[in-house]
């Protein structure tokens, strides 16, 4: 109990520590900060086959087809869309835990994809991840101490031997739990704190960008609020860029710069959080944001409710030309023909893809 | 709906006199768990009532106690290692504690039905799903095969699944999430019950998917005059479709109001700072603020006010005196030492 009490500092101390950021996050202006990384036209397909010796490849499920985005120092990318739609393989992706299909990331000038040996190593150490489940992605038996300190068994020179047990109190110490509780077990920690050790896992290296996929999908409403404060104030502090994948938008809304929105393997919209809060011209997008329940009456009231019918098609087998025109209520016959890309729109100064980018009043409020 | 009519008026104890006229009221209802490593206190003396077609949110954290009221109310608590101190369940005036098992197997599903959060573990894996829905209609209706079939197809149809009849023959896995939870309503409303209770019964879709189903729900609701009691941690989900909220803590009842006053002025601390540690969709806020440490552990509920060691106002008596429920009129209460300094925004 006393660990969880060191960790609400954060959680007071209101918009100061916000200030570096404020640029980007106040207004429809271009983020701050040099491109930390840059990603083209990544695919990943994963073969689906037929046969028991010999394996048949019969088609593909196209989880991520063709995603390109840029990530600035200090700033944090939300990607939001719907269970199945390529979030947390794009994660695996950049993590170098599943080989893509095609494309490239780019990294200090580098295609990470390409890396290998020392420099993959090296790579790794620079991009980090935090997952959804605090349950399962902790090691039962190892201690905090063990699981936190274990980056350093891979990069020796991040701390030397001595200096390990302090370094880890430190991060400990970083992500508001006690110190002193170095030698205990995941189980003896709640779902909020074991979170907060994953954190400090990866944070270990000193990494430029983290992941972090559904990093509060699985922790109490009272409980996340002190992670994304904490995982704010940590940016604030080390100057961190996050990838924050989400199907929460309210959360993403809160924490994100920048906001992408991905819909059967492929993002359909990008922006600013105001451009895709406020002023969303997707379909898909607006369809999202009205399906999310708000609970003030009086923004309630003026909304305007958009229900898709149906649900997501699978992604072996996505529709032709617009993937989203099977439960699209403006598709034309040019949806069905051709594929609509992802590029700026007469509307709105924001990339959109749909050939009938337009504005529309009252889905968020 | 006219197949509303029939199944209802027959079985259920109707022309039993109620005092206040509750349809279904909980009344001080203790439960607890005994197990190797001891025992939780898990329910502490909830109160609740539902009347006719109303629906009451239950709005709390995991292991508040949503669950357990509702597995209590339906008669699925496993006993041992759950035990019921004391507290009555009242059912149209009857109190479903003190029914004989055979007596409350004819309330269950037929008078008061439940749908899980997970549809998938909830059907049976290895049959048909129109099957499944005929099967109930068979044993409980004791229907003919035909038209438990038929009326599976009706079903079915009610809760829009498309091309029903042609989907009879699906079994479970062949379904996606949404359309899972749609077959797994179909089966809750097969016996006409007059209350459902969901418990959580979006928080596993997608919010697109989400909204249907809470739609669905809704106008199911009101087409079959139904009264609910929706078990949800999403304040969002509550509002569109609730009449009245209770926030349960630690296995108590610590505010309960109608949705607009709730959210316009809570009148307990923990509700209050709930509202506020919510990022919302509709603005983009500075630094949330938190509710500062954790849920209490049920083996060690802390003295007094159970949650004085997480709130901000907490003063000695919060320590010393376990809070009444305190009644602020309108149907509005608040367990809380300074309920109305609260509500009044006074401290
Ligand atoms: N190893 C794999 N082999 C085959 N298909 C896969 C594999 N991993 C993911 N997929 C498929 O790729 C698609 C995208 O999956 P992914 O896990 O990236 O979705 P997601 O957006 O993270 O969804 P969620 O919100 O449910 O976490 C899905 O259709 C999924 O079934
Ligand atoms: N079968 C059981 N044995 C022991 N404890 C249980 C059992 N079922 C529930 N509990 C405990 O009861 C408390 C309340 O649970 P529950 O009603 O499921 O919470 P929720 O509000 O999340 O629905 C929790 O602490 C839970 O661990
Ligand atoms: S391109 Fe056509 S189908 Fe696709 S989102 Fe736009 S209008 Fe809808
Ligand atoms: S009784 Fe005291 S501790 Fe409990 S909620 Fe009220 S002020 Fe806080
Ligand atoms: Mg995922
Ligand atoms: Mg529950």
């Amino acid at each position: 109990m006393a660990a969880s009490d060191p960790t609400n500092p954060q959680a007071t101390t209101g918009g100061a520590a916000t200030g570096g950021t404020d640029p980007a996050r106040t207004g429809g202006t271009k983020p701050r900060g040099e491109t930390v990384l840059r990603v083209e036209n990544v695919v990943k397909h994963f073969p689906i086959t037929q046969g028991v010796v010999f394996k048949r490849q019969i088609g593909a499920v196209k989880a991520v087809d063709g995603v390109s985005f840029e990530l600035n120092r200090g700033e944090t990318l939300g990607i939001v869309g719907e269970s199945g739609c390529g979030k947390s393989t794009l994660a695996k992706l950049l993590m170098r835990l599943e080989t893509p299909t095609a494309g490239r990331a780019m990294l200090e000038g580098r295609d990470m994809f390409k890396l290998s040996g020392g420099e993959l190593r090296r790579m790794r150490r620079n991009v980090q991840m935090v997952m959804q489940d605090p349950y399962t992605s902790l090691n039962p038996r190892m201690t905090v101490g063990d699981i936190i300190g274990e980056p350093f068994d891979i990069h020796p020179d991040a701390a030397p031997r001595g200096a390990r047990r302090q370094r880890v109190q430190e991060l400990l110490d970083l992500v508001g739990l006690n110190p002193e509780h170095i030698n205990r077990y995941p189980h003896q920690f709640s779902g909020g704190q074991r979170q907060r050790i994953g954190i400090a896992r990866a944070l270990a290296l000193k990494p430029e960008i983290i992941v972090c996929d559904e990093p509060v999908s699985a922790l109490d409403v009272s409980i996340q609020a002190q992670v994304i404060n904490l995982l704010e104030s940590l940016q604030d502090e080390l100057g961190l860029s996050y990838i924050f994948i989400a199907h929460d938008l309210s959360v993403v809304r809160h924490i994100a710069d920048r906001v992408a929105v991905m819909y059967l393997g492929k993002i359909v919209e990008i922006g600013t959080e105001d451009e895709i809060y406020e002023r969303p011209t997707h379909p898909y997008t607006q369809a999202l944001l009205s399906a999310v329940p708000v609970p003030d009456p009086k923004a309630r009231a003026q909304r305007e409710i958009i229900r898709l019918v149906g649900d997501v098609p699978s992604p072996a087998n996505p529709p032709s030309g617009c993937r989203f025109r099977t439960r699209c209520w403006k598709a034309q016959d040019i949806c069905a023909t051709t594929e609509p890309q992802l590029v700026l729109r007469a509307v709105e100064p924001h990339p959109s893809a749909c050939h009938f980018a337009e504005l529309k009043q009252h889905v968020v409020a | 709906m006219n197949e509303r009519s029939g199944p209802n008026g027959r079985t259920s104890p109707q022309g039993v006199a109620v005092d206040d006229g509750h349809l279904l009221e909980v009344r001080d209802l203790f439960v607890e768990f005994h197990t190797r490593d001891g025992s939780a206190k898990v329910i502490n003396g909830v109160s609740y009532h539902l009347d006719a077609g109303e629906t009451l949110a239950v709005l709390g954290e995991s292991g508040s106690g949503k669950s357990v009221t509702a597995q209590a109310i339906m008669g699925i608590l496993d006993m041992p290692p759950a035990v019921i101190p004391s507290g009555q369940i009242l059912y149209r005036g009857t109190d479903l504690l003190t029914l004989p098992e055979d007596e409350r197997r004819k309330v269950r599903g037929k008078q008061i039905s439940m749908i899980f959060q997970d549809a998938l573990s909830a059907l049976n894996p290895v049959f048909p799903v129109g099957w499944q829905i005929g099967e109930m209609l068979r044993l409980r209706e004791g229907m003919s095969r035909a038209d438990a079939k038929r009326r599976a197809i009706e079903l079915m149809e009610l809760v829009k699944i498309p091309a029903a009849r042609q989907r009879i023959g699906d079994y479970p896995h062949q379904f996606s999430g949404g359309m899972r939870q749609r077959v797994m309503i179909a089966m809750s409303l097969a016996l006409d019950p007059a209350v459902l209770i969901a418990d959580e019964p979006t928080t596993a879709l997608d919010v697109t998917v989400q909204a249907q189903i809470m739609d669905l729900l809704g106008e199911l609701r009101r087409d079959l005059n139904m009264a609910m009691i929706l078990i949800t941690h999403d304040l969002g989900v509550v509002a569109d479709v609730a009449d009245r909220i209770a926030v349960m803590y630690a296995g108590r009842i610590i505010e309960h109001a109608d949705v607009h006053s709730l959210y316009e002025a809570p009148a307990h601390p923990y509700t209050k700072g709930l509202l506020e540690s919510i990022p919302r969709l509709d603005h983009k806020g500075q630094r949330l603020t938190t509710i500062r440490g954790l849920p209490p552990n049920l083996m060690r509920i802390p003295s007094g006010c159970p949650f004085h060691p997480r709130c901000p106002y907490a003063r000695q008596e919060c320590v010393d005196v376990v809070p009444t429920v305190r009644s602020l009129g309108n149907d509005r209460t608040s367990a809380c030492h300074f309920a109305q300094e609260v509500l009044d925004g006074r401290i």
